[in-house]
């Protein structure tokens, strides 16, 4: 059986000398060998320290690129094509970096995702999931930024679309706009502030993310039952058993990465991006890169007159367009997001015992990528149909479905603990589906 | 693996699937240009070194004289198989502006193998004037910057046909079956023995057009076969050592089952 034991390195003298006037290996120790795990982790667990490997794998690719590239608006796209051609391996840095960002947001959107089916959102992980929040945030605008590094065609003409975005805030809207730009359009201020403040927030997600493992450290993981650890029978030690889980996955999912940088490196991109910058020919279409596309079909879905005028109805006095109704309805599905645990009020986490909950996750999946599909799409005929019903729906998830489901559904019985599943009666199928994962772990 | 995996994974692929679909680019209104092999596609493609040849043959002798190719230098073209006489003299055809000399004078000298291909109007105005306002492209990128773009460009390349009864063609443009709105300003660039191939191939327009193609596919991405190479080392492995962790995963974990 597991057993929770400080490591024998600890009494080497050198580390109890350090250890003394600075405790890292206890800290270590505590963390790692000591730090309690439910023994019931499925692999949907893995995506979490996945995406600390990715946004090290994209710093360390990132730095490397910054010694080649040049922030100047007639250098740029030159720049990112001498190190895909002159710089030793400059391809092969800039493909990983380039494939890391949809890497990274894969991971993370499975990483929320499985939050949301387990309820790893809720009391006493409310921080922990506000803290994932700002990490999502920070990686969007961090990516956003990237993207207009190359100085390609979308490059320039997405970050034109958002940031113009900004315009539409009531008073101080122009005002950010023109401090975006650092003048009165995109141009060599807006590519040089972009790359000073790309090199920056990965630091700044680092930050966040030890405050994120700091909260999660202080309850440990939530699992696929949902239910609070009962003591050691329940957990597991970190080190060794879920350090290896992990780098197994990591391992898998290796396998996967490489095969879009070597064999399809371009797919998740588009080739407009390498045609260089002209302010002066618009792309027929303008669409941002696949991670931002159901944020995107959100912003797009609120009509010109009508939510203005239904706004404006309710709220009475504020008078608000269309285009700041798309951008709060846009900024509000992440908002949305920070007041989640609030929101669902059951008090039984995982999906595997609330029945209906289980069936609105899933829909609430399918119409994530259904919103994704029509972001893709141009803004016409039943795409604009499909993407108003789909952000109705988003939102619909959130403010009616959550709460009523919390007041109305009737969840199944919980089991006693983690390690006797079996015994909680009633719950005989849910609980045969939580022993599986660890059987074929 | 529970449901939830399975569905997640299902829906994570339906996804990829549906988003490659759906996104929309800039290709007009123009039919997708037909699949065509090519010697590069596929996990193990290599670029034809005699495809490469001929197709530097035919840019020069049908592209050269508007699109200009100004990523690329003329030593890259050692890479494909020419040799260092040969890129010093291609390179020597062009002139450059040279340093300044002691009086402070720029002059022209050849071009070095060192120097990028050099391009064949001063700027965009020039080409433009020259063109009847149309804008040639620089060929450097172009494949990887259409959809599609080795197929696209072969399509447009050998798409010129009649133009439909009834379909109104301005004056200086022309039809094309796979050009977006079907109008371009190029005339067919290529024309059956429109080049002498120093291999002696028989110089169609088909043949003309899938060597040029895959010279432009090696300009836009010198570095795939390196690239393809290296990706079948690192996958296999990535495969051999995630089956190792599986084993030690196993074994770490058996005291837990």
């Amino acid at each position: 059986m597991a057993q929770f034991q400080k490591p024998a390195w600890l009494d080497n003298g050198l580390v109890r000398w350090v250890d003394h006037r600075l405790p890292i290996f206890t800290f270590m120790s505590h963390e790692l060998y000591e730090y309690p795990t439910p023994r019931n982790l499925n692999y949907w667990w893995n995506f979490g320290s996945l995406a600390g490997i990715v946004l090290v794998i994209m710093i360390v690719t990132g730095i490397t690129l910054a010694m080649h590239y040049t922030p100047h608006t007639a250098l740029a796209f030159d720049s990112v094509e001498r190190i895909m051609r002159d710089v030793n391996y400059g391809w092969l840095i800039r493909y990983i970096h380039m494939n890391g960002a949809s890497m990274f947001f894969i991971v993370v959107y499975i990483h929320m995702f499985r939050g949301l089916y387990f309820g790893s959102y809720k009391a006493p992980r409310e921080i922990l999931w506000i803290l994932g929040v700002v990490i999502l945030l920070l990686m969007m605008a961090t990516a956003f930024m990237g993207y207009v590094l190359p100085w390609g065609q979308m490059s320039f003409w997405g970050a034109t679309v958002i940031t113009n975005l900004f315009s539409a805030i009531p008073l101080v809207g122009d005002w950010i706009v023109t401090l975006l730009w650092g003048g009165f359009a995109v141009d060599n201020p807006t590519l040089a502030r972009f790359f000073s403040l790309h090199y920056l927030m990965p630091f700044v997600l680092v930050g966040v993310i030890v405050l994120h493992i700091w909260a999660l450290h202080v309850h440990g993981s939530n699992n696929p039952i949902g239910i609070d650890t009962k003591g050691e029978q329940d957990v597991i030690p970190f080190h060794p058993y879920y350090t290896v889980k992990d780098m197994f996955g990591l391992g898998v999912f290796l396998v996967f990465f490489a095969y879009f940088i070597f064999f399809a490196p371009n797919y998740l991109g588009h080739p407009d991006n390498y045609i260089e910058a002209n302010s002066l020919s618009t792309p027929a279409h303008i669409v941002p890169e696949w991670y931002f596309l159901p944020f995107y079909a959100i912003l797009r879905a609120v009509p010109a007159n009508f939510v203005g005028e239904w706004v404006t109805a309710w709220m009475g006095f504020v008078l608000i367009e269309a285009k700041l109704a798309g951008v709060l309805a846009m900024f509000g599905s992440i908002a949305v997001l920070f007041v989640l645990p609030w929101l669902d009020r059951s008090p039984v986490r995982s999906s595997r015992f609330r029945p209906m909950y289980k069936w609105f996750f899933w829909i609430f999946l399918i119409v994530c990528i259904v919103l994704g599909y029509v972001g893709a799409k141009p803004a016409e005929g039943i795409y604009i149909v499909i993407g108003r019903v789909a952000t109705v729906w988003y939102f619909a998830h959130f403010l009616a479905i959550i709460p009523l489901l919390a007041k109305f559904e009737k969840t199944k019985e919980l089991p006693k603990s983690i390690s006797e599943p079996v015994l909680g009666g009633g719950g005989g199928a849910a609980s045969g589906a939580a022993s599986k994962p660890m059987e074929k772990a | 693996m529970n449901t939830f995996g399975k569905t997640l994974v299902a829906g994570a692929l339906v996804f990829t699937v549906s988003m490659t679909g759906s996104a929309t680019y800039a290709a007009g209104d123009a039919p997708h240009a037909p699949e065509h092999h090519w010697s590069f596609s596929g996990l193990f493609g290599t670029y034809d070194r005699a495809a490469l040849r001929r197709g530097f043959e035919v840019y020069k002798g049908a592209c050269a004289g508007c699109h200009g190719l100004r990523l690329v230098a003329y030593r890259n073209l050692m890479d494909i198989g020419f040799s260092e006489d040969e890129v010093k003299a291609i390179a020597a055809e062009v002139e450059v502006p040279a340093e300044p000399n002691d009086d402070g004078e720029i002059e022209d000298r050849p071009a070095l193998p060192s120097d990028r291909f050099v391009s064949p109007f001063p700027n965009d105005n020039a080409a433009r004037a020259a063109n009847g306002g149309a804008l040639p492209p620089d060929l450097s990128l172009i494949i990887k910057a259409r959809l599609d773009g080795a197929n696209y460009v072969h399509g447009v390349l050998t798409g010129y046909k009649d133009a439909p009864a009834g379909k109104k063609i301005p004056e200086g443009m022309n039809y094309n079956a796979y050009f977006a709105g079907n109008l371009i300003a190029m005339p067919p660039p290529l024309s059956d023995e429109g080049v002498d191939y120093s291999d002696k191939t028989k110089a169609t327009v088909a043949q003309q057009a899938e060597d040029v193609v895959t010279f432009l596919s090696w300009a836009a991405e010198p570095e795939l076969e390196e690239r393809k190479r290296m990706g079948v080392k690192v996958i296999l492995f990535l495969l051999l050592l995630t089956g190792l962790l599986y084993v030690v995963k196993r074994r770490i974990w058996a005291d837990v089952h």
